[in-house]
């Protein structure tokens, strides 16, 4: 019996007002593993990472057809709780936005509103959470102090513990790293790669060389399409498509 | 060579002469009152109400004009909060599929935003006589409000309208609900609110027209809401109309209080939101 992975995409498409931006998409990301989308700009990778927790929910024009199935439940059926779906998903943007509230507050918030109270459980979560994003002993002395106080690669860090706190099984990451600094970036990176003996990640990267350093498999898409998907080693030095050739050359951005 | 060293030479003069004329106006403004009011400012005139004769120049003060427009614009600004929040919440939060519909919501809200005060306080004279209310501070309070929400709706708006989305998909993504997204949101904008509340505070407490008809005027403090009302906009107005000159005077010294008032809100305001906008990205 083959076991379901996490994320499994079947038949997806996705318009945008008059634009068709995803085309049939089909893939099973792998389980506990770091999955990199790549591609050239506005070829749809953050909308596929989008579509994966329903983000795309809030906005105008947004049609989608086809299925994801999180643990093998559509999320896009009719009566599919939105909210329950979410919760196994950390998202980690392009930029930090920490919660307008206390370093505390913004790991607690999670757990809070899906029902903790107990101030003991609260505090042992937070203090895990921030152990496991390395942030601990950078913050534990002042954990009442707003989150914005924070650099911006703790702040990255922050998010992803606030992300860990609701207990997900997947982590996404819409190119997480593009705002900080090398020293935090290889911080987020390594985090990424400890992190997946716990959770599926799923990143969107426009970075060739994070996706070689980070990932166990990548998926190359170009034009709303998924080109070629396999192993990082694989499609980054032998790609079997041209077209993928070409990008991992440096001859199509 | 000239010509370009001509042209910016004749605009930056032009530059410099209308920030002295908007500058200096406002300081002649300011200066008109303070001269004319200072003298008949005293100690009684913000601390007693008016006493018999104080209309031709006797003693007394404009105390019931200072509370009464302290009730009106405070009970309107509350009030009107209660009914702004929910109006910008729902038009940013829960009907961003449908921007026609919310567009269409924020171009009303634009028309109210210009529409005089005199026809607020007829429409909430309207409602008084509809309801059988008398002028008074609940009917000053019912025309204000109708004037203050556009304003309110429309601050709270375009404020949060300027909080990231990525901070809505943030606090979604943790599998929030869209009420428990608006709350954070709300609190991103804390600053905003008391931006809001001072506007729609310092806009209510100077206009005389809505309450014209609708708050009446009182020589008392009023003790409930269905006694009238006095305000410090109307004491101006029926002062200055005083042939007696002392009375005349003391129209001037209420404007100064008017404007002292306006002014420590402001300052007010400014310490609260640096003080709430700690927690702000």
């Amino acid at each position: 019996m083959t076991k379901t992975p996490h994320i499994s995409v079947q038949h997806l498409d996705v318009h945008i007002g008059a634009q068709h931006i995803l085309k049939d998409i089909n893939i099973n990301i792998p389980d506990k593993k770091v999955t990199s989308i790549i591609g050239p700009s506005g070829c749809g990778k953050t909308t596929l990472l989008k579509s994966f927790n329903r983000l795309w929910d809030n906005t105008a024009d947004v049609k989608i057809t086809g299925k994801v199935l999180v643990d093998g439940e559509d999320i896009y059926a009719p009566d599919a709780e939105v909210t329950h779906i979410r919760k196994k998903m950390g998202l980690l943007s392009q930029r930090p936005y920490p919660l307008p509230m206390s370093i505390y507050d913004n790991v607690a918030y999670g757990p809070r509103i899906h029902g903790i109270r107990k101030k003991q459980v609260l505090d042992q979560l937070v203090e895990e959470q921030l152990k496991a994003t390395g942030l601990w002993n950078e913050v534990k002395d002042r954990l009442n102090a707003s989150a914005t106080r924070l650099s911006i690669g703790q702040q990255q860090r922050l998010c992803l513990a606030r992300g860990l706190a609701v207990g997900p099984e997947i982590i996404l990451g819409d190119e997480s790293t593009s705002a900080l600094d090398p020293v935090s970036t290889a911080i987020i990176e390594d985090l990424f790669i400890s992190l997946k003996e716990k959770y599926s990640i799923v990143l969107v990267t426009h970075i060739l060389r994070q996706a070689r350093r980070v990932s166990d498999y990548i998926i190359f898409v170009y034009m709303g399409k998924i080109i070629e998907f396999g192993p990082t080693e694989e499609v980054l030095l032998n790609p079997k498509e041209e077209l993928t050739k070409e990008y991992v050359k440096g001859y199509i951005s | 060579m000239r010509k370009r060293k001509f042209e910016e030479l004749f605009f930056r003069v032009l530059m410099v002469f209308a920030t002295i004329l908007v500058s200096g106006s406002f300081f002649l403004i300011v200066g008109t009152i303070f001269f004319k009011g200072l003298p008949y400012l005293n100690w009684d005139m913000i601390t007693k109400t008016p006493g018999g004769g104080f209309y031709i120049g006797k003693e007394g003060g404009i105390l019931n004009a200072i509370i009464g427009s302290f009730y009106v614009a405070g009970g309107a600004t509350i009030l009107g909060l209660i009914i702004s929040i929910p109006v910008a919440i729902f038009i940013n939060l829960y009907m961003d599929g449908k921007r026609f519909l919310s567009n269409t919501i924020r171009m009303a809200f634009d028309v109210l935003f210009g529409i005089p005060s005199i026809v607020y306080g007829a429409f909430g004279f309207l409602i008084m006589v509809y309801f059988g209310i008398r002028a008074s501070l609940l009917g000053g309070i019912i025309a204000v409000t109708l004037l203050v929400i556009p304003i309110l709706v429309r601050t709270l708006d375009e404020v949060i309208r300027t909080v990231p989305f990525e901070l809505r998909d943030a606090t979604l993504s943790l599998g929030a609900t869209r009420w428990e997204t608006a709350k954070v949101v709300l609190r991103q904008i804390r600053p905003g609110i008391f931006t809001a509340i001072l506007l729609s505070f310092g806009r209510a407490i100077g206009d005389v027209a809505s309450v014209l008809f609708t708050a009446g005027f009182s020589d008392n403090i009023p003790t409930s809401l269905h006694e009238p009302a006095a305000t410090l906009p109307l004491a101006i107005f029926f002062q200055l109309g005083s042939p007696v000159e002392e009375v005349q005077g003391r129209g001037y010294a209420s404007a100064l209080i008017l404007t002292i008032i306006v002014l420590i809100i402001t300052v007010l305001a400014d310490i609260l939101i640096k003080k709430f906008s700690k927690h702000k990205i």
